[in-house]
């Protein structure tokens, strides 16, 4: 029999507590901005890789494979301990009056999952009948704007699937920033385990926490897929 | 209106238009007919620069499609194409569909756009459908969706490319009717289709295409009373009366 008496009520009350509300806090904001950043280079690459330009298709390449086959813990030293040497003096000096663990962590989760979305969209165009383009150019619509109007929307429906995992793979991958000193909910738990000793506690709480949010992101994408989107089922 | 001085193209080793001469003026109503694999959707998708030709010349609308100034999007805006498929955008309703290149190309005020889309929708017989998807409307619905889809941007030319050969057979005559009244209408239309009602009694000049080539140019009555080619004669035999 399990000998252990679970001791919740240190852990989930006074200043410990207040310290996992924050760091689930910290987890969802650096969560999202690295989402935003992930999705906005991720379309952006899979474009050019699709795109009529052989020199940008195989810069996009060359991104994918860098960023896709690194491991996410070495981009992240990366972009703390190592970008400032080449970035221009002016941000340097901008980034450290700003949280500059945060924005790296940011700029790390965002980028390296940006290149995993990528494919997904990559493959989700690629499904969508060329007829589609050729409806949309027909009508006076360019490169661009046929993308925008009409292959993109459809496209990011069919993709919507394998983003969730993105998005969930985001999420749990934010726990890494904990090592250049982001106070998100990893970094929280393991501090509530250092002054309390309640490391079972401590984590589980976390990692029910994790759980929570990765239902909560799954169901709101479940539903907007249902009811924002529901007529492309149709097709 | 759309000129062809000895176009011709490849597709690899395959001489898919052989030196086409055609003229359609202005309000003309051109059918095109022939074998499958004869080049005839190949030829009015040069028209719209679906596919570029690889000699010769090719004017629609008083400009030269080689011509380095061309402003691509802007001419297929004035030339409406309606595809064997439909191909309306799943993703939209049918008003949608009609109102999304008028706005987002011409930059038609929505109010405006949407006002002309049920008008058109009236006009082909659809106007309780606005809010539905492509999904939900039978083919020839979709079909009559399409061409409403291609009116919404005014065009000065209008190109069918079998547009009823996906139907079923009792579809095919409500998006005959659309095609008619445009036809009455004054609009120059390019029609590829096996539909030789239409192109008997609706049509100006029927065209004959085999192998890439133009054998018979006609108006209708002559075309189908005394078709000069024994290509076209045979042709007509077993569209009209397949089973002799």
């Amino acid at each position: 029999m399990l000998k252990y008496h679970f001791d919740w009520g240190t852990v989930l009350s006074g200043r410990y507590l207040d310290w996992l509300l924050s760091g689930v806090v910290v987890t969802l904001e650096i969560s999202a901005l690295s989402l935003a950043l992930a999705m906005f280079l991720g379309v952006l690459v899979a474009m050019l890789r699709l795109g009529p330009l052989g020199f940008l298709r195989r810069l996009a390449q060359a991104y994918l494979e860098f960023f896709r086959n690194t491991p996410l813990l070495v981009q992240i030293f990366f972009w703390y301990f190592g970008s400032y040497k080449i970035l221009p003096q002016a941000l340097n000096d901008w980034l450290a009056t700003t949280n500059f663990e945060f924005a790296a962590g940011v700029v790390a989760l965002g980028i390296y999952t940006s290149a995993f979305i990528a494919e997904d969209i990559r493959s989700g165009v690629r499904a969508i009948p060329k007829e589609q383009m050729e409806a949309a150019r027909s009508a006076g619509f360019g490169y661009l704007g046929a993308m925008r109007h009409v292959i993109l929307p459809q496209a990011v429906r069919i993709t919507i699937p394998p983003l969730v995992n993105q998005f969930l793979n985001l999420t749990k991958n934010s726990s890494l920033a904990m090592t250049i000193g982001v106070a998100e909910l990893t970094y929280q738990a393991r501090q509530v385990e250092s002054y309390s000793f309640k490391g079972l506690e401590a984590f589980s709480a976390a990692a029910l926490a994790y759980l929570l949010i990765s239902l909560f992101i799954a169901g709101a994408v479940n539903l907007y897929t249902r009811w924002v989107l529901r007529p492309a089922a149709g097709r | 209106m759309i000129e062809f001085h000895d176009v011709h193209k490849w597709f690899g080793k395959l001489h898919v238009l052989a030196g086409v001469n055609l003229r359609v003026e202005p309000g003309q109503v051109v059918v095109v007919c022939g074998p499958s694999g004869s080049g005839k959707s190949t030829l009015i998708r040069t028209v719209n620069q679906l596919e570029r030709i690889d000699q010769g010349r090719l004017v629609v609308d008083g400009q030269d499609l080689a011509s380095p100034g061309l402003d691509l999007n802007r001419l297929r805006a004035e030339v409406g194409f309606v595809f064997q498929q439909f191909n309306l955008y799943p993703h939209l309703t049918a008003l949608e569909n009609i109102t999304l290149a008028p706005i987002k190309v011409r930059r038609a005020p929505k109010v405006q756009a949407r006002q002309e889309a049920l008008d058109l929708l009236e006009r082909v017989g659809l106007a309780d459908k606005a809010g539905r998807y492509p999904a939900q409307l039978s083919g020839g619905q979709q079909q009559r969706v399409a061409i409403a889809r291609a009116l919404a941007m005014r065009p000065k030319i209008m190109l069918f490319d079998e547009p009823t050969s996906a139907l079923d057979p009792e579809m095919i005559g409500e998006v005959l009717a659309v095609m008619g009244d445009l036809a009455s209408s004054g609009m120059t239309m390019m029609v590829v289709t096996h539909e030789m009602g239409f192109a008997r009694h609706l049509s100006h000049r029927v065209v004959f295409i085999d192998q890439g080539q133009i054998l018979e140019d006609a108006p209708p009555e002559e075309f189908f009373a005394n078709p000069r080619h024994p290509r076209t004669q045979q042709f007509l035999r077993q569209v009209l009366s397949p089973l002799h």
